[in-house]
């Protein structure tokens, strides 16, 4: 196995590209390293991207925010502005492992690890984060809700890499929140995870939804009809019965030991309802 | 395929040491270094006994490559005692018995420092969540909170 941490996106892109063999990106390690210490990997090329600077920076970018790919949870959580602004984000983040995977683990790769699980993925998407590629080809955007095709399976060509995150401008009474149902209180993975940011108009009416499912399928979803569920509504007791139909409609779940087809998708009601009433009390008084 | 030379500071020295790519920050500490007091429970990041402060941030030892650690800052459980004198957290470890068979004492001690120095005055609550990734398997965790809420207050009075 080879390390290689070079210090601009060009060397990294190149180096990927160039892999002869397997080659893995390297932000915090606490999934990749795990992986290879399990036999499950076995890297030729390992490629470290957190000595490239825009790997590594919080920065205020056309009203939104550029959250590097390899910043930590922990980092996240400290930021003075980010947590006011993308609460859901940030909480979802800092769920992912323990104090000291929080001291590692990022955003980037929660993402390119490929679960469907991924506690960062439904708020990142819920929050319409756009993931910047950067790969032999330049760079390009994608969504990141259409950046994972399935269970450890990415839309990235080789030599591509996850470099930051635009989270979109806000605007006033706009908010966010991610809850996800484990069987204990700390360090578990999600059976169901739950993303939803929303805005409101001056009387308090929602004007705009997204809703992201984690968990519930081969990849975590986009699930626009649960966002139109509430769109124009207050979130009165009929919206919230229609937000609740449209997330277990769109529940595509496996049984496993951490939970049934049944349950989970029961359980994707219930948080979907839960988050949203977070995400709307939020929104009142930011 | 030769191996790597680092240069880094642990415990405030300056350290050098050569190292593999596969081996971790926790190989190079115990078997190269000759630092034990960081142990291996899981080597997966799960159980926190091979807590270290890296760059001044909590992480497992276990899931950091030595590799990676060139021109970094690294500490600790050897680095915590001041000669003879224990460290509060240390010492209260001792004065509540908060340890059985001590395997994941260090870790323990490592983050719990973490923790206070971030949060002078912390809650059962905030103590239990911050520990939440440091497992005692003896069970003992009453006795470990106690034991570092009591170090609180010592290190607030100074």
């Amino acid at each position: 196995m080879r390390y290689e941490a070079p210090e601009s996106l060009e060397g990294a892109v190149a180096l990927l590209a160039g892999a002869k063999g397997e080659a893995r990106v390297l932000a915090g390690g606490t999934d990749l390293l795990v992986q290879i210490r399990a036999d499950v990997l076995d890297p030729e090329l390992i490629v470290d991207i957190k000595r490239i600077p825009e790997t590594r920076k919080v920065t205020e970018e056309k009203g939104g925010w550029r959250v590097g790919a390899a910043v930590t949870g922990a980092e996240l959580k400290e930021h003075p502005r980010l947590k006011q602004v993308w609460p859901g984000v940030v909480e979802a983040a800092n769920l992912i492992g323990s104090t000291q995977v929080q001291g590692r683990a990022t955003l980037g790769g929660n993402l390119c690890n490929g679960s469907p699980a991924a506690d960062s993925v439904p708020a990142l998407i819920a929050a319409g984060a756009v993931a910047s590629l950067a790969g032999p080809q330049g760079r390009r955007d994608l969504p990141v809700e259409d950046v994972m095709l399935g269970p450890r399976k990415l839309a990235l060509t080789k030599g591509e890499i996850v470099v930051s995150f635009l989270l979109p401008p806000r605007p006033p009474r706009s908010s966010d929140a991610y809850l996800r149902f484990i069987p204990r209180t700390e360090m578990d993975i999600a059976v169901v995870g739950v993303g939803v940011s929303l805005s409101l108009d001056a009387g308090g009416t929602i004007t705009a939804a997204r809703v992201s499912l984690g968990a519930v399928a081969a990849r975590v979803l986009l699930v626009a009809a649960a966002a139109q569920a509430i769109i124009g509504s207050r979130l009165d007791h009929a919206a919230l019965e229609r937000l609740e139909a449209a997330a277990r409609a769109a529940c595509r779940p496996i049984d496993d030991k951490r939970g049934t087809i049944e349950f989970r998708t029961d359980v994707a009601a219930v948080l979907a309802r839960r988050v949203a009433l977070i995400a709307l009390d939020r929104a009142r008084t930011h | 395929m030769a191996k790597h030379h680092i240069e880094a500071t642990v415990n405030g020295d300056a350290v050098e040491f050569l190292c593999d790519t596969e081996e971790t920050l926790l190989d190079v500490l115990r078997d190269t270094l000759n630092m034990t007091g960081s142990k291996e429970g899981c080597a997966s990041g799960d159980c926190g006994a091979c807590s270290v402060m890296l760059d001044g941030r909590l992480v497992c030892s276990c899931l950091v490559l030595g590799y990676e650690v060139g021109g970094r800052r690294i500490e600790t459980i050897e680095g915590m005692a001041t000669g003879d004198n224990l460290h509060p957290i240390q010492q209260k470890f001792l004065e509540h018995a908060a340890l059985q068979c001590g395997i994941c004492t260090p870790g323990f001690i490592v983050a719990g420092k973490a923790l206070l120095e971030r949060n002078p005055d912390p809650t059962d609550t905030e103590i239990r969540y911050w520990l939440a990734g440091n497992l005692c398997r003896c069970t003992g965790y009453d006795k470990i909170v106690t034991a570092v809420k009591d170090a609180a207050v010592a290190m607030r009075k100074g």
